[in-house]
C-alpha cells in the first residue's frame, strides 16, 4: 500500500508542476486560469492524501470554484486576448529570484525536521476516528473563537466596500 | 455485521467490487441520459397532443442510438477564429463533473460478499455534501470556456450569463442544504440516509419543507433547465453558449444537461426523500424516485415559460437567498429549543 501510496504522489506531483509550469508560460490567460485550476486540484489531492478532506473539499470550491471562475469571468470580458508578456522582463526576473529564495527556505525547513512530524495529539488515527470537519469546527467555535470573529468582520467591511465603489452615488 | 470490506484486508476482491459499482453506476447514468431525451420528446409531444418520435424501432424506441449515431457521424467544425484549446476542454469539462458527482450518491443499503460488508455507494466521503457542491461549481467551467472559446457574440452571451447564474444560485442551493446537515449531524451523504430511515416521516422533506423547496428550485436554475435556460434562450441567442459547436462535442453538451438532471434529481432524492428507502429493494426506490423527478422536470418545460434576466437575478438574491438564510436560522432556534 506505501508503494501505491507514494506512486499516487509522484503522479499528482507531476500533474501539479506540469499545470503550475503552464501557468505561467501558456499565452493566454485563459489557457493559464485552466492550468491554475489544475493545480488547485491537485493541491486538494495532496490535502486528501493527508487526512484533510474538509480542505480538499474547501480548496475546490472556494479557489476552483468560486475566486477562479470570477477570475475567467474578467478575462472573458475585459477580452485580453493573447498577453504581451516579453516587456516585463523585471517583474520576471524578481519573480525568479523570489521563488528560489521561497524554495531554499522550504527546504531548510524540510531539513530541520520541525514541519514534516507530527505534533501534538492530533494524528491520522484521531482525524480517522472523529472526523475532519468536526475537528476543524470544534477548534474554530472554541478554542479560535475570536480570530474566527475577526475573520468575519474583515469580510464585512470587503462586502461593504464591495457595495459602496459598486454604487457610487450613495 | 460483519466487517467491512476494504483494500488492506481483501485487495483483490475490494478492486474487483469497486470495478463492478463504478461500471454499472456508470452504464445506468448513461442509459438514463440516452432514454431521457427519448422520454423528453415522448411527454412533451403528449402534453402539446403530437406523438413525439415513431419511425425508428417499436415506438421510436431506437430514437437515441439513431441521435447519437447520426451526430458521431457529423463533421466536426472547430471555427477558425475560436480558441482550440478551450474549445476542445469545454465539452468535457462540463460533462466529468456531472459524471463524477454521482459516485457519492447511496444507491441501496449494505450487501454482505464473502464475509465483508459492501456498501452500495461508489465511496462514502466524509465531506460528501461538500465534495457535490463543489463539483457543481466546476460544471460552470465548461460553459463559461465555451461562450468565451467560440468566439462569437451570441456564444458570449450565453457564457456571461451562465456564470452569473451559476454563481447567484449555487450559494442559495448550498445554503438551503446546511439545513439538512444541521438536521443529520454529518456532512456524509450515508450518514444522512440514516439519519432519515425508519418511517417515511423521518424524511426531511417533511422537517425541512422550504430547503426542499429552495433546493429544487435553485437546483434547476444551477442546471439551466427551463424556465432558467437563459444560456441558450434559443429566441435571443440562437442556441447561447454551444451555438458554434457540432457532431460529438454538441452531443456532450447535451449528455452533460441530462447528466446533470439525473444527478439533481438523485441528490435531491438522497437529501429529502431518504434515499434508497421504501417499499422495493433499495436500487429500484432511488430509480422510482430519480424517475419521479426527472418526469417533474420534463414536465415543467413543457409548462413554464422562460423568466426574464432581471427576475432572475431578483429572485436568487433578494428572494432565495435571504429565504435560506432565514430557513437556517429557524433549523438552528429548534434544535437548540
Amino acid at each position: 500500500m506505501e508503494i501505491l501510496q507514494q506512486l499516487f504522489f509522484y503522479v499528482v506531483a507531476l500533474v501539479a508542476v506540469i499545470s503550475g509550469l503552464l501557468v505561467v508560460t501558456c499565452r493566454n490567460p485563459v489557457n493559464s486560469a485552466i492550468s491554475l485550476v489544475m493545480t488547485f486540484f491537485c493541491l486538494a489531492m495532496f490535502y486528501v492524501t493527508l487526512h484533510a478532506p474538509f480542505m480538499a473539499a474547501i480548496q475546490i470550491m472556494v479557489y476552483a470554484g468560486a475566486i477562479m471562475v470570477l477570475i475567467v469571468f474578467v478575462i472573458m470580458l475585459l477580452n485580453l486576448g493573447s498577453a504581451v508578456a516579453v516587456r516585463y522582463r523585471h517583474a520576471v526576473t524578481g519573480a525568479v529570484v523570489a521563488s528560489g529564495l521561497m524554495l531554499f527556505q522550504v527546504l531548510i525547513m524540510l531539513k530541520k525536521g520541525s514541519v514534516s512530524v507530527v505534533r501534538g495529539p492530533i494524528d491520522a488515527a484521531h482525524v480517522e476516528a472523529v472526523g475532519h470537519t468536526e475537528l476543524i469546527g470544534q477548534s474554530l467555535f472554541t478554542d479560535f473563537l475570536l480570530p474566527f470573529e475577526i475573520a468575519s468582520i474583515l469580510l464585512l467591511v470587503a462586502i461593504v466596500g464591495a457595495v459602496v465603489l459598486a454604487k457610487r452615488e450613495v | 455485521m460483519p466487517e467491512m470490506l476494504s483494500l488492506s484486508n481483501d485487495p483483490i476482491l475490494f478492486i474487483a467490487v469497486m470495478l463492478t459499482k463504478i461500471l454499472s453506476v456508470f452504464i445506468v447514468v448513461v442509459l438514463i441520459v440516452a432514454y431521457a431525451t427519448y422520454a423528453e420528446r415522448k411527454i412533451i409531444g403528449r402534453m402539446q397532443t403530437r406523438l413525439g418520435p415513431t419511425m425508428t424501432g417499436p415506438l421510436g424506441l431506437l430514437q437515441p442510438i439513431a441521435d447519437g449515431l447520426k451526430l458521431f457521424f457529423k463533421e466536426d467544425i472547430i471555427p477558425s477564429q475560436a480558441s482550440k484549446v478551450a474549445f476542445v476542454l469545454a465539452p468535457m469539462m462540463i460533462l466529468v463533473p456531472a459524471f463524477i458527482t454521482v459516485g457519492v450518491i447511496p444507491f441501496g443499503g449494505d450487501i454482505v460478499i464473502r464475509g465483508y460488508t459492501v456498501p452500495l455507494q461508489i465511496a462514502d466521503l466524509n465531506v460528501g455534501i461538500l465534495y457535490i457542491i463543489a463539483m457543481a461549481g466546476l460544471g460552470v467551467y465548461g460553459i463559461v470556456l465555451a461562450g468565451w472559446s467560440s468566439n462569437n457574440k451570441y456564444s458570449l452571451i450565453g457564457g456571461v450569463r451562465a456564470a452569473a447564474q451559476v454563481i447567484s444560485y449555487e450559494l442559495a442551493a448550498g445554503l438551503s442544504i446546511v439545513a439538512v446537515f444541521m438536521l443529520a449531524e454529518t456532512l456524509s451523504l450515508r450518514g444522512i440516509v440514516e439519519a432519515q430511515s425508519g418511517s417515511i416521516l423521518n424524511w426531511y422533506v417533511f422537517s425541512q419543507p422550504l430547503a426542499f423547496c429552495l433546493f429544487f428550485i435553485t437546483s434547476i436554475a444551477e442546471i439551466n433547465r427551463t424556465p432558467f435556460d437563459l444560456p441558450e434562450a434559443e429566441t435571443e441567442l440562437v442556441s447561447g453558449f454551444c451555438t458554434e459547436y457540432s457532431s460529438m462535442k454538441y452531443a456532450l453538451f447535451f449528455m452533460a444537461e441530462y447528466a446533470n438532471m439525473v444527478v439533481i434529481a438523485a441528490l435531491i432524492s438522497t437529501l429529502f426523500l431518504g434515499g434508497p428507502a421504501g417499499p422495493f429493494p433499495g436500487v429500484i426506490n432511488i430509480l422510482i424516485k430519480v424517475f419521479g423527478f426527472m418526469f417533474i422536470f420534463i414536465w415543467m418545460r413543457a409548462t413554464f415559460p422562460r423568466v426574464r434576466y432581471d427576475q432572475l437575478m431578483f429572485m436568487g438574491w433578494k428572494v432565495f437567498l435571504p429565504l435560506a438564510l432565514l430557513n437556517i436560522v429557524i433549523t438552528g432556534v429548534v434544535i437548540i429549543l
